[in-house]
């Protein structure tokens, strides 16, 4: 881990459309290892809330336990945030998310907090349809307890003690499709070129946004042998296509006319632009983003990506038609009955 | 046991029934006519944790002096369920009487000579009327109310009223009722004496009180408080907290312009789930509350620990029952008093609010969002099966619409705009507690991080020990901040007037109120104190050292409450006598008056 952050920055650092660079998007130091692949996920969503311009004040982290869930305090230190308890984030974030709709809601787990302890929570999330972004920092292994195998570790993986999983692992992402999330993406803490544009979709997403990042723990899980390593993750991924996100405000100007190429149009006219499609997978058809993450792994591949995305989704708020106007700025005057209506209550219990 | 020479408003009859078949509607009639008539009287929901089948039963006290808690002695059997039947025959005093259906013969072994006998043919009568099976299911019960309001002498116009006002909007159903409650008059006017010496007469002991349980008091409390996210599990005996809740919501909440709500009620995967969703939404400044019984509770501990440590206001409304384990979900206890109190590893200590009635649960629960703003902590609303589930008298429900929510020291952009740096764990005000800020309010000022790890003033994380101690100190000092600030107890006499002194809380109070009566006319007299909540200030602990022996009143086998005054006021142990009444069943004024005589 570092101790002191370089006081250097470039002197031409850009600025984005609210006039911050993109240190200002930055967080408190890092206390994880050396080369942690969940460092490299933090720096994604950094500038990826850069290259949104989003207020950070505007935006709630909230984490579970583990290492993953620590990096909530590396990024975007002028969002509040919360790390709650192990595998108990999705409920503290649809409470928070229930409260004020107006914020976005930016979720960090582990294979640990989300596969094992958060099991229940993260399904039952997923099916509410709350509006938040959902990020697994994915290393199938325990960091802080020193390396004990996960749930998403890959059967047959040796871990650094040289011990073999035994067990078959939980594959978040075609669980996440299969509950219904409305976006599920996966993609590779190495691989900033893939995960900044699907963090910025996904954070667009006017529903649940799932994306699990494969994110190879240094210490514990980056041995020979192990099938979440750096080497192994790099051999074996496969890209369901290039990736990039194109916001509503900006000026769209695409060719059409290559047929290696796919837009998918989000809620509010913002674009994902897609590169370089396998011709067996349609992002927008459920069934044949099943098909292709079960074909990649019959071929020991990683598949990346963009997985799903339904772009016809109605969130929580939706479902519970509650009203447009934050529940945490309605005051007495509207929830208040008042004494007059109490007498009315009072009469009928007589 | 307390004897009767005056029959007249002074009795107690059960009903048997079977569970599943309409009864209680049937048995809410005949209570309220008594209720309607100017009568304290007192429902007990005795019903197993069952959907259809099995035993259940229904004890009404009535009572002119209006003592409403339990009271051991049937007087009058109402027996419709074969199943229980023996077991119903014995439990009636000698002198009582038993009705039963004689569609066909008592058999021998029912046969007692202390008792009297009264046979109606509920299932004759049933089948000669109606066609339909399930109405002769249904009208059985309606007849045999009709017979009770010959026995008892209740005004037929009362019934009619209530008929009346049950069916309002679908008044074809009237006419059969009213034929049913006929049926059993007419059976009672042809074959037996009428009125009973056990009857009713109307008097006007009622006033303005309302008959209403407890967890629907909890649930519009809450709509009151202006909770606008309530998250559950359902759990017997809370789960009508909830539900009452989303009735009222429907009533109030929804905005007759655009038709959308004003509240967000989600039933959860479980109590986990349940308490973080609340905990999350009042982190984010909306007032939100869960509802559980005790296997919820402890569900919920690891998030209590979190809500206390991270201070975050939240509510819980604990609906007791009979533990531990699964227990009997559907009997009554006081018995979360030490799980709720000190609940979640570490040193933790929670606020506990201990309502009597009705109209102190819809109290409880104004108080409740006020006190967990005001504090930040969790605020746990402790009831029982007993208030929740079973109809009470109580005191009117009162809103002062000059009272103001107090949401608590919130900083807004304005406020975070003066100050140099915010640090959330600071005590500015010296009174341990701190100034807290939501999210998106200001843009460079007041975002901190949430945590249940330790950290410092700043909510920097730190394993500082210095900082950790502090930390806990000051936590220390809000709960003493929190002793003036809870709801004080009622002391029941000016000065003090004798050497003993009783001490109880929640439903213990009707039982404890009869059994002073009971004494004062045997001119034995007790001081008395009830608790409203936990910590305890000032009063609670004067009261122990003013007094040589103090009864402490509760319904577990553990003395729980009394562990809790020897450790939290280090009393003498020596000076405080358990009375314990934990068999599931409402505590009586007899059962008191036994322990408090052995002891004097």
């Amino acid at each position: 881990m570092t101790y002191v952050r370089p006081k250097f920055r470039h002197p031409e650092l850009q600025k984005n459309k609210l006039g911050y660079t993109v240190d200002y998007y930055e967080g408190a130091l890092s206390t994880l290892c050396a080369g942690c692949g969940h460092d490299s996920i933090s720096a994604s969503i950094i500038q990826s809330a850069y290259e949104m311009n989003i207020e950070p004040h505007k935006l709630a982290k909230l984490s579970g336990i583990g290492c993953s869930s620590k990096t909530p305090a590396y990024f975007l230190s002028n969002s509040h945030g919360f790390n709650s308890v192990h595998g108990r984030m999705p409920s503290v974030a649809t409470g928070a998310n229930l409260a004020n709709r107006d914020l976005i809601y930016f979720g960090v787990s582990g294979d640990g907090d989300s596969a094992s302890i958060g099991m229940g929570q993260f399904v039952h999330v997923i099916r509410r349809n709350l509006n938040m972004t959902y990020i697994v920092m994915n290393n199938g292994c325990y960091g802080l307890t020193k390396g004990q195998d996960s749930a998403t570790a890959d059967q047959g993986s040796k871990n650094k003690s040289g011990n073999v999983n035994p067990f078959d692992s939980i594959d978040l992402a075609s669980l996440a499709i299969e509950l219904g999330a409305s976006f599920v993406a996966q993609s590779f803490s190495g691989d900033k070129s893939q995960l900044v544009p699907l963090i910025k979709a996904a954070m667009n997403h006017p529903g649940f946004a799932f994306i699990n990042v494969i994110s190879p723990c240094v210490t514990f899980n980056n041995n020979v042998g192990s099938t979440k390593s750096y080497d192994y993750v790099r051999e074996h991924i496969e890209a369901t296509s290039t990736i990039d996100f194109v916001p509503q405000m900006q000026e769209i100007n695409v060719d059409y006319g290559q047929g290696s190429k796919k837009h998918v149009t989000m809620h509010d006219g913002s674009l994902i632009e897609l590169r370089k499609l396998s011709d067996d997978w349609d992002p927008l058809d459920r069934q044949s983003a099943m098909n292709a993450i079960m074909n990649s792994k019959s071929k020991n591949e990683i598949l990346t990506g963009l997985l799903y995305m339904n772009q016809d989704v109605k969130d929580l708020h939706h479902t519970l038609n509650t009203t447009d106007k934050p529940l945490n700025t309605l005051t007495k005057k509207e929830l208040c009955p008042g004494s007059e209506m109490l007498k009315g209550i009072n009469a009928g219990l007589r | 046991m307390s004897t009767n020479t005056n029959k007249i408003n002074d009795f107690v009859i059960r009903f048997a029934n079977v569970n599943g078949t309409g009864s209680a509607s049937a048995n809410f009639l005949f209570t309220k006519a008594i209720f309607r008539m100017g009568i304290p009287v007192t429902p007990k929901n005795i019903f197993p944790s069952n959907i259809q089948g099995l035993p259940t039963w229904y004890e009404v006290r009535v009572s002119e002096k209006g003592y409403l808690g339990r009271r051991e002695g049937i007087d009058f059997m109402v027996a419709v369920n074969p199943q229980s039947m023996l077991k119903d025959v014995k439990s009636v005093r000698a002198g009582g009487y038993f009705l039963y259906d004689s569609s066909k013969n008592l058999h021998p072994e029912y046969i007692r000579e202390d008792i009297n006998y009264i046979g109606i043919p509920l299932m004759h009568m049933c089948n000669e009327a109606y066609s339909d099976a399930r109405q002769r299911q249904l009208f059985k019960n309606i007849i045999y109310v009709g017979a009770l309001s010959a026995l008892f002498n209740i005004e037929f116009n009362v019934l009619e009223d209530l008929l009346a006002e049950q069916f309002k909007g679908k008044e074809k159903l009237i006419p059969a009722n009213v034929k049913a409650l006929k049926l059993g008059m007419d059976y009672i006017y042809a074959n037996y004496d009428y009125p009973l010496e056990f009857r009713v007469e109307r008097r006007d002991l009622i006033k303005d009180k309302i008959l209403m349980e407890g967890n629907a008091a909890c649930g519009l409390g809450a709509v009151y408080a202006g909770a606008t996210v309530a998250a559950w599990y359902p759990i017997t005996p809370s789960t009508s907290v909830v539900e009452a809740f989303m009735d009222y919501a429907d009533e109030f909440r929804v905005d007759e312009a655009t038709g959308k709500r004003n509240v967000a009620i989600v039933q959860a995967e479980d109590e986990l789930a349940a308490i973080g969703m609340a905990i999350g939404a009042n982190w984010n400044g909306a007032r939100s509350f869960t509802a559980t019984s005790g296997p919820g509770v402890s569900l919920m501990n690891e998030f209590l620990g979190l809500a206390y440590f991270a201070e975050i206001p939240t509510v819980l409304v604990d609906v007791q029952r009979a533990g531990p384990s699964t227990g009997m979900p559907t009997r009554t206890q006081q018995s979360d008093i030490m799980e709720a109190a000190y609940a979640s590893h570490g040193d933790t200590k929670h606020v506990l609010l201990f309502p009597s009635t009705p109209k102190e649960c819809f109290d409880c629960m104004l108080d409740a969002f006020d006190l967990s703003e005001q504090l930040q902590t969790p605020i746990i609303v402790m009831t029982d099966l007993d208030l929740g589930m079973n109809d009470h008298v109580s005191d009117p429900l009162v809103f002062d619409d000059k009272r103001e929510y107090k949401r608590g020291k919130v900083l807004d952009a304005e406020a975070l705009e003066k100050i140099e740096r915010f640090g959330r764990y600071l005590d500015v005000d010296k009174d341990g507690i701190p100034y807290r800020t939501l999210p998106g309010t200001h843009p460079t000022k007041g975002s901190y991080f949430t945590r249940g790890t330790s950290r410092d003033e700043y909510a920097v994380y730190t394993e500082d020990s210095a900082a950790y101690e502090r930390n806990m100190e000051r936590l220390l000092l809000k709960w003493e901040t929190a002793k003036d600030m809870v709801p004080a107890p009622q002391i029941y006499q000016e000065k003090n007037q004798s050497k003993n002194g009783i001490l109880f809380f929640g439903t213990s109070q009707y039982a404890a109120e009869e059994a002073m009566d009971l004494l004062k006319e045997e001119n034995i007299l007790v001081d008395a104190i009830r608790l409203k909540s936990f910590p305890f200030n000032k009063q609670v602990e004067d009261f122990i050292n003013s007094h040589d022996k103090v009864f402490v009143i509760e319904q577990n086998r553990d003395a729980q409450l009394r562990s809790l005054l020897m450790i939290e006021l280090d009393a003498d142990p020596k000076k405080l006598i358990s009375v314990l009444n934990f068999d599931g069943m409402p505590i009586t004024a007899d059962a008191i008056i036994n322990k408090l005589k052995q002891n004097f």
